[in-house]
């Protein structure tokens, strides 16, 4: 069987994402699962366990300030020059944008067809993908060269299947075209404890109707409680009530979690095209006409300021 | 310096959208077509520039010959001048493909500042700012929600899942921008009349030394199979709050386990 590669989408704060556990639960039914860190010094020991937990039987590492100095560049060279030379049955990246950019680049360098946001990918090189916010599911697959795919977060449920596998160190040699975008600084910003928008099982969204910034605190209450994210809508990150980088919709995050409660969102399209795969959908809002109810399993019509506290208080006299 | 931007004409994702039933591509004949939303904070950007250290904007735009409209439309914001690639044989064209034909065409503008949406609404692949580069061999600032110049040296702020990064590159480079970098202008009266006298030039494969065989259907790197609408969701429970409304969720919350 050859290798399916995967790479590793990990960071310093969560570790290995789920997306990568997704990702080689998935090479797991294509082939031979080969882990690929492309990270700074001792990323690849940091990670190796969690991803032979997995099924990884095999890391390939890729470690260095030249690697996580500058943008994607110096992570295309290494993956084309480890492709070209392992010739796997497919390569895996996450469907973010770091995982879109290497994608891009290799694509190029290999003369190689790419697929993005695929959510299954079948042994014969046939992957599944929802376009147009989810609205249309497609079926393609590339006819030049091996299947280049980057696959959407929350697309299946990892399962792990033990392996011990063998690291790799990998030579990085990089050209100076690779090193034009340098990273000077970078920021980390207070999150909490909660799960990343795009990897969150629940993810619990305040819209317009939640009228302010300070009132998002019932949002996040109720995200707590149920161990999930939050989420904003584009009218509530414009009025400035919750900070852009947890935009859902379609400038923004695309979510596909178990559960998604929408308050005070009325559901434009804008919003729909990031949370419409969303497996289960609650929603409470004011409108009786709203159109998230079009999409709703459940939904409350009614205040939004009555309703989730008494929903908070009912969870936690339940648990 | 010699500002190029890069714009697409996207089908409006505001309204119902799908692939033709007969080539499986975007149907672009059924709904309005607009200028993709983040290529107008491109647009926007890339005036800013101009108005701070001088130049020329132009904008690049491949499509069929009704992303003319979209060029218009873009003109009528600011920049000097236009050029459209279009070619009956680019349809059907792959990423791969369209970044090749893009990169040439911005070989032959000797462009110092590429600046373009960080993705479109209709494919939402974000892979052509970094093609591009590739194919360049120029630096790619992505996803930039912060944009200065400072001589021929670039910075750009972007976004993370953990917070943000500070990246920079000396020019030539390609930056990607996102639409919290700023707010784009609205045309002006007197910009809509001047944007139907700026030059726009029209290009070919041909000008571009580009063979038909490596664009399109032919030259495509990857192909839809088939295509069908998601079946809409059934209809759930609605129910008016009478009091109890947030014990009514949480039950429901509990009937599928996740309470």
């Amino acid at each position: 069987m050859s290798e399916i590669f995967v790479v590793v989408d990990a960071t310093g704060e969560f570790g290995v994402k789920k997306v990568t556990l997704e990702m080689l639960t998935l090479a797991r039914q294509l082939g031979t699962p080969a882990a690929v860190v492309l990270g700074g010094p001792g990323a690849a020991d940091a990670l190796s366990s969690k991803l032979g937990e997995y099924g990884a039987a095999k890391v390939y590492a890729a470690e260095g300030e030249e690697i996580d100095s500058y943008l994607v560049a110096p992570k295309a060279t290494v993956l084309a020059d480890l492709v070209k030379r392992v010739r796997p049955g497919a390569v895996l990246l996450a469907s973010s944008q770091e995982g879109k950019e290497i994608a891009a680049r290799l694509a190029v360098k290999l003369h190689n067809g790419i697929l993005t946001d695929v959510t299954d990918l079948a042994a014969d090189g046939t992957a599944t993908q929802a376009v147009f916010a989810g609205s249309t599911i497609v079926k393609s697959k590339v006819t030049r060269g091996l299947p280049l795919v980057t696959v959407r977060p929350n697309s299946l449920s990892p399962t792990p299947a033990p392996a011990s596998p063998e690291v790799e160190q990998l030579a990085v040699t990089v050209s100076d075209t690779d090193k034009l975008a340098r990273v000077v600084q970078r920021v980390a910003e207070q999150k909490g404890s909660r799960p990343e928008l795009t990897e969150a099982s629940v993810v619990v969204s305040g819209g317009r109707g939640v009228g302010n910034a300070d009132n998002f605190k019932l949002v996040e209450e109720l995200a707590d409680l149920l161990g999930g994210a939050v989420g904003a809508s584009r009218a509530a990150v414009d009025s400035g009530f919750y900070p852009h980088q947890f935009q859902v919709g379609q400038t923004g995050k695309t979510v596909s979690p178990q559960l998604y409660i929408a308050l005070g969102i009325s559901g434009a399209i804008q919003h729909r095209a990031g949370m419409q795969t969303s497996k289960t959908i609650v929603t409470v809002n004011k409108d009786a006409e709203a159109p998230i109810f079009e999409l709703a399993d459940f939904g409350v019509v009614g205040d939004l300021f009555k309703i989730v506290p008494q929903a908070v208080e009912e969870i936690r006299r339940r648990t | 310096m010699n500002i190029v931007v890069l714009v697409k004409q996207v089908p409006d994702s505001g309204a119902e959208r799908s692939l033709r039933a007969d080539d499986n591509t975007v149907d672009r004949g059924s709904t309005d077509n607009v200028i993709n939303e983040m290529d107008e904070y491109a647009i926007e950007e890339a005036l800013k520039v101009k108005e701070s250290v001088g130049g020329e904007v132009t904008v690049l735009t491949m499509g069929p010959d009704r992303a003319a409209e979209s060029i218009r439309k873009a003109l009528s914001m600011g920049p000097d001048k236009a050029v459209h690639v279009v070619d009956d044989a680019l349809h059907g064209s792959c990423a791969v493909a369209t970044s090749k034909v893009l990169a040439a065409a911005l070989g032959q503008l000797g462009a110092d500042l590429i600046i373009c949406g960080a993705e479109s609404t209709d494919g939402r692949v974000q892979v052509i700012p970094h093609m591009i580069a590739e194919r360049l061999g120029v630096a790619a600032l992505t996803g930039a929600r912060k944009l200065t110049l400072d001589g021929s040296t670039l910075t750009v702020e972007r976004q993370t899942e953990e917070g943000y990064e500070v990246v920079t590159a000396s020019t030539p480079a390609v930056v990607s921008v996102w639409d919290t970098i700023n707010e784009p202008r609205y045309p002006s009266f007197k910009g809509i009349m001047a944007a139907k006298k700026k030059p726009v030039q029209t290009l070919s494969l041909a000008d571009l030394g580009i063979a038909a065989a490596e664009v399109g259907f032919d030259g495509a790197t990857s192909t839809v199979l088939e295509h069908a609408k998601r079946p809409l969701r059934s209809a759930g429970v609605k129910v008016t709050d009478e009091d109890d409304g947030g014990v009514k969720l949480v039950e429901f919350l509990a009937s599928e386990k996740f309470v």
